[in-house]
């Protein structure tokens, strides 16, 4: 049987991190890009899942468990925040009858 | 960085930099796309490069867990709004084409100064040997139970809190006489 090799061994660990950056840079982009608040949550998701991948990425270059502990919390926080965060659109949908972000700038002082 | 050649390294190297491309492709589309349902399944098209990822690292439970949760719930969950609501390009609000330029501007120059900053570290091959089951869950579920006990029962106070937030959020309000 053929000795199982991980690619972290093949990949060297910057290409992981240009790779998580480019990703959250991504969702920055849609944050700042776009007005409709769902695409803004997706976009909060692919942040958190760039950071999970490097995580996971370090967890097994330093051979390290812990790691993926974090990327496990992270989705449970995700998970969370999702739920609350589309309840909060659905609400704004029903009062506004629009997603528009821009809408919710009451709270500014 | 020096590697010590391994039989059949090219090919896993080859498929971290397909996924790679895929996920910055269609993390890509997620923000350009008109139709909010076209984001949720590049969205979700980027989830799975993500998962591929994951078994790549030997992070077994992950991959698996990754795919139960974001596929099977948070996506799910996206699509049923976006059809609740009734969204579609007709509902996309208006942006200035002005503010466009900024965002991709300003995200643009926070990954040139986060590579920049990247390029200074050096990094050295990695020391530890890698057993191949740490991903496994057996592995991750003793770490998870001894070490990190206590975080664990903190996300379930978590889960509860969101929950209940979501169901008092959702909830229409009586209307006052």
């Amino acid at each position: 049987m053929e000795k199982i090799i991980s690619v972290i061994q093949v990949v060297p660990i910057e290409h992981y991190i240009v790779l998580s950056l480019i990703l959250f840079c991504i969702g920055i982009m849609g944050v700042l890009f776009r007005k409709n608040a769902i695409v803004i949550l997706m976009s909060v998701e692919l942040m958190l899942n760039s950071i999970n991948l490097l995580l996971a990425a370090f967890s097994a270059y330093h051979a390290d468990p812990s790691g993926q502990i974090f990327v496990f919390f992270i989705m449970v926080v995700a998970a969370a925040e999702v739920a609350v965060g589309l309840s909060i659109l659905v609400t704004m949908k029903r009062n506004n009858d629009s997603v528009d972000i821009d809408l919710l700038n009451r709270l500014k002082g | 960085m020096l590697l010590a050649p391994i039989k059949g390294n090219k090919r896993m190297s080859l498929i971290f930099y397909i996924l790679a491309t895929l996920a910055v492709v269609s993390a890509l589309g997620v923000v350009f796309a008109r139709n909010p349902i076209n984001s949720v399944l590049l969205l979700i098209s980027t989830f799975l490069t993500i998962a591929g990822q994951y078994i790549l690292l030997n992070a077994q439970f992950l991959a698996v867990v990754h795919i139960i949760v974001y596929m099977g719930a948070i996506m799910v969950l996206f699509v049923f709004v976006i059809m609740l609501l009734n969204l579609n390009k007709d509902k996309e609000p208006y942006k200035k084409l002005l503010s466009k330029v900024a965002a991709v501007i300003s995200s643009g120059i926070l990954l040139l100064v986060l590579l920049a900053s990247v390029a200074k570290v050096s990094l050295a091959t990695p020391a530890a040997t890698l057993s191949p089951n740490m991903g496994l869950v057996k592995n991750i579920g003793l770490v998870l139970f001894r070490d990190y006990l206590f975080p664990f029962e903190t996300a379930s106070i978590l889960f509860l809190g969101a929950m209940v937030g979501a169901v008092v959020l959702g909830k229409r309000e009586p209307k006052k006489a």
